[in-house]
């Protein structure tokens, strides 16, 4: 690879990782306005105009807090629970295509940071480690209401992720690829997955409701039962770092349904733009469209959150166990004689 | 047995059928009604800025009044601190000198008059024992503040205005 090469992912790794930082940030501000306004509120409006400064001073207050480590808790996973957590968070935006290849002065610039050819396989590896944060931190921290929210927050990820396996394998049959690259590809001019796969992609974002520890799946964090849940010993940035790997998780997860289900950066009259805007201009408008589709995402998970209450223990687990795992492993079987009747 | 009020009445719980077990058309209903209220006009008024208009008979902060001579109307009886069932109201009495008619109405005066509004539970006895009409909660809410004796209301607070300023 050249060096100019080896710049250009450099810059766009620097990039994708900023803009999932600042729209991180930014979540929290727009969860608390989204809130306020199912909620006939305002939602904070003092730090700024509409209260737009509102993440930072929030940041601020987090960098200035006191860190506290118990004096029972384990002091070096203590610190590598929320590290994990924000680490895991942040590397699963690597596989996702992010727009079409621009050509800058004849040389292509793919907007994907690598599209390896098991990129769904990657992200379900990210996924599946991003529960060892929470179990860590809740581990360490040597608290019964710790230890508890993250024992719910591993048997939740560990059967959710079963089904949200399983409802990609429908996918996958569809597709006949792993790489996201090519996924978002064949989407191009409305074919878009979620057409021929309205059960995966219901399943699916279940799944990924309850792989985000997102209301209504909650209950690693379940307030009124556990204290704070899993990160109830933790202060200062420490827990910024867990509410932040929740948000970027969020954003992640949004992504990823954008693309594997809902085109990615396709949309109608595509060939038309790109046409007449030139090469760079078109794949950025692209861009725009994919994080369009990803905000909407963002917004149907607040929806969610502020519209439905949690789930009891055995009501997660029977849903999880008992009614998504059938339910998939019938799409996959549906899919399949569908599939081989056509060919 | 026959019961006695004969308002007994046997329920029954009905079995969910299939669509509401599946729960999924009371979620779409439920996203509804919240995307109902993400439209509406916010109930909030945005207090320091915005306030609520308050009722005729409100009891807000208290305000010792002047006659029309711009006179203060306190005489220092002592009778709102008597009936102050917070015990609120402290005060010390003095004699009006010579030359200070336009000061004060009687002849004794309140020299110190103090509220603490903390204690003070706002409920207008003061105002109704007052012989002289002096004392009146026609003010606004009291404000907040940082230490408790900054709530300690002197006469600088409480006495209206002069007149002619």
């Amino acid at each position: 690879m050249e060096l100019a090469d080896i710049a250009i992912k450099f810059g766009l790794i620097i990039i994708i990782f900023l803009i999932s930082l600042v729209i991180a940030m930014y979540s929290t501000y727009a969860e608390r306005k989204i809130a306020a306004f199912f909620q006939d509120r305002v939602g904070p409006n003092r730090a700024g105009p509409w209260g737009i400064l509102q993440p930072l001073a929030d940041g601020g207050k987090m960098f200035l807090k006191e860190e506290i480590i118990p004096t029972n808790a384990t002091p070096f996973l203590f610190i590598v629970g929320p590290s994990l957590a924000i680490l895991t968070a942040c590397i699963g935006s690597a596989v996702i295509p992010w727009g079409q290849n621009m050509v800058i002065g004849g040389k292509v610039i793919p907007l994907q940071v690598t599209d390896i050819n098991v990129g769904i396989l990657y992200i379900f590896g990210v996924v599946s480690l991003g529960v060892y944060g929470v179990m860590i931190g809740g581990w360490a921290s040597n608290n019964k209401y710790s230890l508890l929210g993250a024992i719910r927050a591993a048997s939740q990820n560990i059967s959710y992720e079963i089904s949200m396996g399983l409802s990609i394998i429908a996918l996958l049959l569809v597709t006949g690829t792993l790489s996201l690259g090519e996924i978002a590809q064949q989407q191009h001019g409305w074919h878009w997955n979620v057409l021929y796969q309205p059960v995966g992609f219901i399943l699916f974002l279940i799944c990924a409701f309850a792989e985000t520890n997102r209301t209504p799946f909650d209950l690693p964090e379940c307030e009124t039962e556990l204290v704070g849940g899993y990160h109830t010993e933790y202060s200062s940035m420490k827990l910024g770092f867990y509410l932040f790997a929740e948000y970027i998780n969020m954003f992640i997860s949004s992504a990823v349904m954008a693309t594997l289900y809902f085109g990615g950066y396709n949309y109608p009259g595509m060939d038309w733009v790109t046409a007449h805007l030139g090469p760079i201009a078109g794949p950025l408008i692209g861009t725009a469209v994919f994080f369009a589709k990803i905000f909407l995402f963002i917004f149907f998970f607040m929806w969610v959150r502020w519209t439905i209450p949690r789930f009891r223990y055995d009501q997660l687990m029977d849903l999880g166990w008992k009614i998504l795992i059938p339910l998939a492993i019938a799409n996959i079987v549906v899919t399949g004689v569908v599939i081989t009747l056509l060919n | 047995m026959e019961s006695l009020s004969n308002k007994k009445k046997q329920l029954t719980v009905k079995p969910l059928n299939f669509l509401e077990r599946a729960y999924l058309p009371a979620i779409v209903s439920g996203l509804a009604i919240t995307m109902k209220h993400f439209f509406k006009k916010p109930v909030t008024i945005q207090y320091p800025e915005q306030k609520r208009e308050f009722s005729e008979n409100f009891r807000g902060m208290h305000s010792l009044k002047r006659d029309e001579n711009g006179a203060e109307r306190c005489t220092a009886c002592g009778l709102c601190a008597l009936s102050c069932p917070a015990e609120a109201i402290t005060m010390q009495a003095a004699e009006r000198q010579k030359g200070e008619e336009n000061l004060y109405r009687e002849e004794k005066y309140a020299a110190v008059y103090e509220i603490n509004m903390l204690r003070c539970i706002f409920c207008g006895l003061c105002e109704e024992a007052c012989p002289k009409e002096a004392i009146y909660l026609d003010g606004d809410i009291v404000p907040s503040d940082y230490l408790r004796k900054d709530f300690i209301y002197g006469k600088d607070k409480l006495v209206e205005a002069p007149l002619n300023q």
